[in-house]
């Protein structure tokens, strides 16, 4: 096995490309991962002809060829020695990083692109229906997969709402836990030009906002966006010599618990992050104490809440009491999600948390800059909390 | 609901859950269950998650078992549906293990508890088809 020492800060995140996010009409998803491409390679300064390696992830509206792998010949790069389509929801931004970090520690490429890019919305149609599943009037899956739809049951944001209902009941987390995450991120967003939703919220415009499936509120619930957003991995040595301060990679994990769907099997309340925090803080050299800035993934309130406990932030079900105290927002103790993160910047899946990390351990956050950022957590999600990914960044090599 | 025409989806069996529909008809609560360690599985499975055996036989389950979580769905995500909501879903969790997707009925939603108990109503939305909802025991 690799040595952790000779691991921890021997790559860095060199490029990070960030498209318009949004309601941004008429381009593919092809489109926005050229573009975001694009950004990455001139935020690096690297050409097409310096990337050896690329990775695809996509979103609903698919990327073109096997796992969105023609991406390589619609942008025309001849020089690839590493390329594949990966999907683990979610949690697959991260772990395309970790694949990414491990290809070059290891020689097999220079200069990785991991790309995620998505186009769900249509103007003038609501970005809810993107995730639905509803399949709409006269779909009906054969066998048991039809019982989803003859219970009414459609959707990501129907099966989260499981997920924190179930939380509610065995550890009494209330709305008013789940409204300090929503007001916190705002508050964050309201200092990132990029984000979507930028005006101020209180706990009564939370608790006000329309329920979509309770408990879960329209502002429990992540934003909709078109958009893509590429990183480039390089080893630390190439990534000093390029533009932009090197995020470096210090730890990585996954964990993958899935869900069984029977007794015993805490899938709602139990999230793979204690698997993939152990490898990632043992090859970091880091205990949660270290951790400077939080990047949860945060598709709802909820996951945000379940994520900081599975890594041991705060006792198993103190999840609630622990955020509602305003810790997670600007001027906290633990900042958390600094550019709005999913529920108010922008939705580019896993991709979200990594990009605001790599702004944070690069200090370019400008107002809503973390001041002690020396180690950066990032999560990723898949699934209904089925899968996870941990990064660890750091400004420091060492 | 018998009185009236029945306008929500109605499921339909495939070869792997034709057994469980047909029990459902019956007012039985068919499960899978393997023969090598015994657990039980809702069908749509080929193995056992656990121990991988594909030797199984039906087993009829009690039909009790506890909310393990509902939600209340507001959204009107399916035409079907649109006049219904605000409308329960649920998973129950059987005695048996498995957590099966269902409706909570003969009670209003603001009651709704995680961890109730609740025993399986058998409804029967047309000729072909029983639905099995829940609804809370002692
Ligand atoms: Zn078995």
């Amino acid at each position: 096995m690799t040595d952790d020492k000779d691991l921890r800060g021997a790559t860095a995140v060199s490029g990070l490309g960030i498209t318009e996010q949004g309601k941004v009409y008429g381009h593919s998803s092809s489109w926005f991962a050229a573009e975001a491409i694009r950004l990455a390679l001139e935020d690096a300064g690297l050409e097409k002809s310096d990337v050896d390696g690329l990775l695809v992830s996509q979103g609903v509206a698919p990327l073109p060829g096997m796992g969105g792998v023609d991406l390589q010949s619609h942008l025309g790069m001849t020089n690839l020695r590493l390329l594949t389509g990966m999907q683990v929801g979610g949690a697959t931004a991260a772990t395309m990083i970790q694949y990414a970090a491990l290809s070059v520690y290891h020689g097999l490429a220079n200069h990785v692109v991991c790309i995620f890019a998505d186009a769900p919305l249509r103007e003038g149609r609501g970005g809810g229906g993107s995730y639905s599943g509803s399949g709409g009037a006269g779909y009906m899956p054969p066998g048991m997969s039809g019982l989803y739809t003859a219970f009414g049951m459609f959707g990501v944001n129907a099966r989260y709402a499981l997920a924190a209902r179930r939380h509610m009941g065995m550890y009494g987390t209330t709305n008013d836990h789940f409204g300090a995450i929503a007001v916190g991120q705002r508050a964050w967003a309201a200092m990132n030009p990029a984000a979507q939703q930028r005006e101020p919220i209180t706990l009564s415009d939370y608790h006000a906002s329309r329920w979509v499936a309770e408990p879960l509120h329209l502002l429990d619930c992540c934003l909709v966006s078109n958009g893509a957003v590429a990183v480039i991995v390089s080893s630390a040595e190439a990534a000093r010599d390029l533009k932009q301060p090197p995020a470096y990679i210090w730890g990585m994990g996954q964990g993958h618990p899935g869900d069984l769907k029977r007794a015993g099997w805490d899938a709602e309340t139990q999230t793979g992050a204690p698997i993939a925090k152990r490898r990632a803080f043992e090859m970091a050299g880091i205990d949660v104490g270290d951790i400077d800035v939080c990047q949860l993934y945060d598709c709802y309130t909820y996951t945000v809440l379940v994520t900081l406990e599975d890594y041991g932030f705060c006792e198993k079900g103190e999840g609630g009491p622990f955020v509602a105290d305003g810790k997670l927002a600007p001027g906290g103790s633990l900042p958390t999600n600094t550019g709005g993160g999913q529920l108010s910047g922008f939705y580019m899946w896993g991709m979200t948390p990594i990009a605001e990390g790599i702004v944070q351990a690069r200090g370019q956050g400008g107002e809503r800059q973390a001041e002690k950022h020396d180690v950066v957590l990032v999560t990723g999600n898949g699934g209904i909390l089925d899968h996870h990914s941990t990064l660890v960044l750091s400004p420091n090599r060492s | 609901m018998a009185d009236q025409a029945y306008t929500l989806p109605i499921p339909v069996a495939d070869e792997a859950s034709q057994e469980f529909f047909d029990g459902a008809r019956e007012g039985k609560l068919m499960l899978l269950r393997c023969t090598q360690c015994q657990r039980y599985r809702l069908p749509g499975r080929e193995l056992c998650s656990d121990c991988w055996s594909t030797d199984t036989e039906w087993a009829q389950a009690t039909g009790r078992g506890k909310l393990y979580t509902f939600g209340i769905m507001h959204q009107k995500y399916h035409p079907a549906f649109a006049d219904m909501t605000p409308y329960n879903y649920a998973l129950v969790e059987l005695d048996e293990g498995p957590r099966l997707v269902t409706n909570i009925v003969e009670c209003d939603d603001d009651d709704l508890r995680t961890d109730m108990p609740v025993e399986a109503v058998f409804d029967a939305v047309s000729d072909e088809a029983t639905l099995i909802r829940f609804r809370p025991s002692e």
